[in-house]
């Protein structure tokens, strides 16, 4: 009876001979993703802000988007046109400069950003001293106040608002906080990227080969991850020059080792699974059994870990910028406009940007973090 | 006529998963009466163990619910029950003891913890009473030496005194009714019959009833008072034991009750051509003491062992867990380092390295037990078959290596169609059935099958070994067949060699093991698998 009914059985499953693109097992996890609605709100959040951010010269920037100047159109977000090019003589045009604006204006048009400011721009209109207050806190009168033609002044315009104030030299906070979460998110992309690939790599290694492998690996990890990061970070930032590769460098030299330990483990247990000693006895290489049947099964453990080792990461950038050690004087960081809050208690604007725009960020990523652990919870049955 | 302890009627078990409700348990209806024992009795899926489980609402509830039905215990409705009268039940009235001895004890906790905490729990007892009470059970099932057992970890047991404990611990507060739920599954036969003596003997002292839940239709027979044939969620026939296996009325029953592997094992053909051969085996496991790690002594998995398996002959390999079957078949087949040498059609192999085995690796092939670990679940059918396929002829086009695939899976008899679905939509038959494809596909010479029907249910087992048989006659397939079940190996092979710790206690002709065995570890070996009977202490492990 329930013998040869199995022939009988699998007939009458269609020949799907195309498989949907998601395996069922996929399929499966996206709707546990799926079911847990803040984290699958929060994917699509983060996603929207991170693409805006990446076009974040087209929002923000002290260039204007497209102009046409005498029958010719130019793309000076593009392309830096020298100034003479419009009767100037600096080697690189500044568009706020009302001279080339009324001369660029006279010949053609332009579409400015929505944000007339870069994250270095500085403000040289503002009413009072820096660091000024957003701009809707100001009548027209004083917003206006510092402009050549005062209230009718063609700049004195929404577009040229500091919609968050200012910093203390007198730069956009909105402007640097849109360019502050792309590097922010970008640094922390790629790090937790490079330290997954180094890390998986590292804990495969020595969960499939275990024995001296494993236990002089396991010695030299214990060793390594014992080191104070920070002070060493500190150290070496005060020996090298700071940059986003740098740092990017350094920070990875310690990272990796988060990984190590799931993915070793997950090995450890799997290499002993019968069917990678089915794989072993069909003679297949080493390399492949590690890639094609042991990697699947920790990649659930790295995935799972994933958005909250790119929180880590996100957060000691930050904290180092606080400090000063991160990135270089002037790049637009979260960090450093916490600092500013800290030192401009008079301008409360900037610390609650910066804690604001820091704890969206992080909770976005820990609620996409939470759905994804859900996704990939075996014993999630049901809700 | 007595009135029953425990009676169930028209019991139902539905599960949810997402917007999907399965029907596990349908209508089912069955009494026990005091002092009886009732055996459940069904393949994997038909609801035996829910129904077992929902008796004490152990069920994952909510995802599980009862659509209908009532279990009467003591005059009151336990589905209906509040958790607080549950729990006076449970352990106290009904208790359970439960397959898997390894992980139903606390690894951390002594015997004495572990079965006087029933007791102190339930009883209030004072830590002296527990203790004397706890050695009282412990020697009441079996324990010998209880007094030098007590501090005893379970680790430091073996499976069938792991088994024992859990029934002492079952028993700890005189239950009026014990549910087994397969509990000798996971032992060797000669364990089992052990321990299936235990309970009969403590139901005869105690009056106790029992709910005891199998797939062997041996067991029951040795057992049961009474049975419930399940299949599909339904009870589809009930009756006393005797009735059951002299006059079975519902086909599915008859259809259990034939499903005994059958027919004769390949005649044995000494002229036949050796495919493997190993001399004086050895496979030691160093035991390392001590600052330097020196080796202090070994381990013998295998000590010393010869053998010879020949083309379209199977050498069947017997023996309780722990005796060192499946350390040589990896041995012979080159998964593990290994002393002595070992012959491959006339070639020494015992030398190569894990690389230089690979081509080899073509014509020497491995089915392993468990058909659910066996497959990768992130692979197709397809994917898995052809993934050998891809090592030893890489020179073969797509095209080429799906009609491989297809062949094989037409030769063990699966649909073609199969290929491109994933192993976790068959049961465990097909699955074993896929495994064998992707040995075959290979055109092996020597396949070793390690304990290739141990997870399957009675009835898929035979069907295994018809099909292993049959591909054996065709290919002049070199079987290595290692198993515990005896039934099984005297099913297909014609030469046996019995071991017990590392070392081959008998070896001969099929015939002559099962029908005149010399050693009293053969002998004992076969009572157990055949009749369910103990041996003499000693014989065997405990």
């Amino acid at each position: 009876m329930a013998g040869f009914q199995s022939a009988a059985q699998v007939q009458r499953v269609r020949a799907e001979a195309a498989r949907p693109w998601l395996s069922p097992i996929n399929r499966r996890r996206w709707q546990n993703f799926k079911a847990n609605r803040r984290g699958y709100w929060s994917l699509w959040i983060f996603l929207g802000l991170f693409v805006l951010s990446l076009f974040a010269e087209f929002i923000a920037n002290d260039k204007p988007i497209i102009a046409s100047y005498k029958g010719e159109l130019l793309f000076p977000v593009v392309v830096d046109y020298p100034e003479e090019k419009f009767g100037g003589f600096l080697a690189v045009t500044d568009y706020r400069d009302p001279f080339i604006q009324e001369e660029i204006e006279a010949n053609g048009w332009m579409i400015w950003p929505p944000i007339r400011y870069s994250y270095r721009t500085v403000n040289s209109e503002i009413p009072e001293a820096a660091p000024a207050k957003p701009s809707w806190l100001y009548t027209k009168e004083e917003r206006c106040s510092r402009y050549p033609l005062g209230v009718d002044d063609p700049n004195c315009t929404m577009g040229n608002w500091n919609w968050l104030g200012t910093d203390d030299q007198a730069r956009d906070v909105l402007a640097r906080v849109i360019y502050g979460f792309r590097i922010s998110v970008l640094f922390g992309l790629v790090l937790t990227a490079a330290s997954a690939v180094i890390g998986v790599s590292a804990g495969a290694v020595q969960g499939y080969f275990g024995g001296w492998t494993d236990l002089i690996f396991q010695r030299f990890i214990e060793i390594w991850s014992s080191i104070p990061v920070l002070y060493l970070i500190l150290i070496i930032a005060a020996v090298l020059p700071p940059g986003f590769w740098i740092l990017l460098g350094i920070m990875l030299l310690f990272s990796w080792v988060a990984f190590v330990g799931v993915v070793r483990a997950e090995f450890l247990r799997a290499r002993n699974f019968e069917y990678v000693a089915a794989a072993r006895a069909l003679g297949v290489p080493n390399r492949t059994i590690m890639f094609r049947h042991l990697l699947p099964n920790a990649m659930v453990a790295t995935l799972t870990f994933l958005p909250f080792i790119l929180n880590g990461s996100i957060t000691t950038l930050t904290s180092l910028d606080f400090l000063g050690f991160g990135l270089p004087p002037g790049s637009p960081s979260l960090g450093e406009l916490l600092r500013q809050g800290q030192r401009n208690l008079n301008a409360p604007w900037l610390g609650i940007t910066g804690f604001l725009t820091l704890s969206v960020m992080l909770s976005l990523l820990i609620f996409i973090g939470e759905a994804v652990r859900d996704a990939f919870d075996p014993r999630k049955t049901f809700r | 006529m007595t009135s029953p302890l425990l009676s169930i009627r028209n019991l139902s078990v539905a599960f949810t998963q997402g917007d999907r409700e399965t029907l596990a348990v349908d209508r089912v209806s069955f009494d026990i009466r005091p002092g009886e024992t009732v055996a459940l009795v069904g393949e994997s899926g038909s609801g035996k163990s829910v129904t077992a489980l929902s008796v004490l609402k152990l069920l994952p509830y909510p995802a599980a619910s009862h659509p209908s039905g009532e279990i009467l215990y003591g005059g009151r409705d336990l589905l209906a029950a509040d958790e607080n009268h549950l729990r006076r039940v449970r352990g106290n009235e009904i208790s359970m003891i439960f397959q898997e001895p390894m992980t139903s004890l606390n690894p951390l906790h002594t015997l004495e913890k572990q079965v006087g905490e029933v007791l102190k729990v339930h009883r209030g007892m004072s830590d002296r009473a527990a203790r004397e009470r706890t050695l009282e059970l412990l020697k009441q099932v079996g324990i010998r030496e209880a007094e030098k057992r007590l501090g005893a970890f379970p680790h430091q047991l073996s499976g069938g005194q792991r088994q024992r404990v859990m029934i002492a611990m079952a028993l700890a507060n005189e239950p009026k009714l014990l549910i087994a739920d397969e509990p000798t599954t996971a032992l060797d036969v000669t364990v089992q019959a052990q321990i299936l003596e235990l309970l009969a003997r403590l139901k005869r002292e105690q009056n106790l009833s029992m709910l005891f839940i199998t797939h062997d239709l041996g067991i029951v027979r040795k057992v049961a008072d009474r049975v419930c044939v399940m299949t599909g969620g339904r009870i589809v026939e009930t009756g006393a034991t005797a009735d059951i296996f002299s006059n079975p009325q519902h086909e599915y029953t008859r259809h259990l009750l034939a499903a005994e592997p059958k027919g004769e094992p390949p005649r044995s053909d000494p002229s036949a051509k050796k495919v493997l051969e190993g001399d004086n085996i050895k496979v030691w496991f160093p035991i390392k003491k001590g600052l330097l790690r020196r080796t202090v002594d070994h381990v013998k998995g295998v000590d010393g062992v010869d053998v010879t398996v020949r083309a379209g002959q199977t050498l069947g390999v017997v023996g309780e867990s722990g005796s060192g079957k499946t350390t040589l078949g990896l041995a012979l087949s080159r998964m593990i380092a290994s002393e002595g040498e070992i012959r491959f059609r006339g070639e020494p192999i015992n030398r190569r390295s894990f690389r230089q085995m690979r081509p080899l690796r073509r014509e020497m092939q491995i089915v392993f037990q468990d058909p659910y670990g066996s497959l990768s679940p992130r692979m197709s059918v397809a994917e898995i078959i052809q993934e050998g396929l891809k090592i030893h002829e890489p020179g073969l086009s797509a095209e080429e290596r799906d009609r491989q695939v297809v062949e094989v899976l037409e030769e063990v008899g699966l649909d073609p169609e199969a290929r491109f679905r994933y192993p976790h939509e068959f049961s465990g038959g097909q699955r074993q059935r896929i495994a064998i494809a992707r040995a075959m596909v290979l055109k092996p010479r020597f396949v070793m099958l390690d304990e290739p029907t141990s997870a399957l249910d009675m009835s898929v087992q035979a069907q295994v070994v018809d099909l292993l048989r049959d591909l054996q006659k065709r290919h002049q397939l070199a079987y290595l067949f290692i198993s515990h079940d005896l039934k099984v190996v005297r099913a297909l092979a014609n030469e046996v060699i019995v071991m017990r710790a590392g070392k081959v206690v008998e070896a001969g002709p099929a015939d002559q093991i099962f029908h005149a065995p010399k050693t009293d570890y053969t002998k004992a070996l076969i009572a157990a698998a055949f009749d369910i009977a103990t041996a003499p202490t000693g014989v065997v492990s405990e």
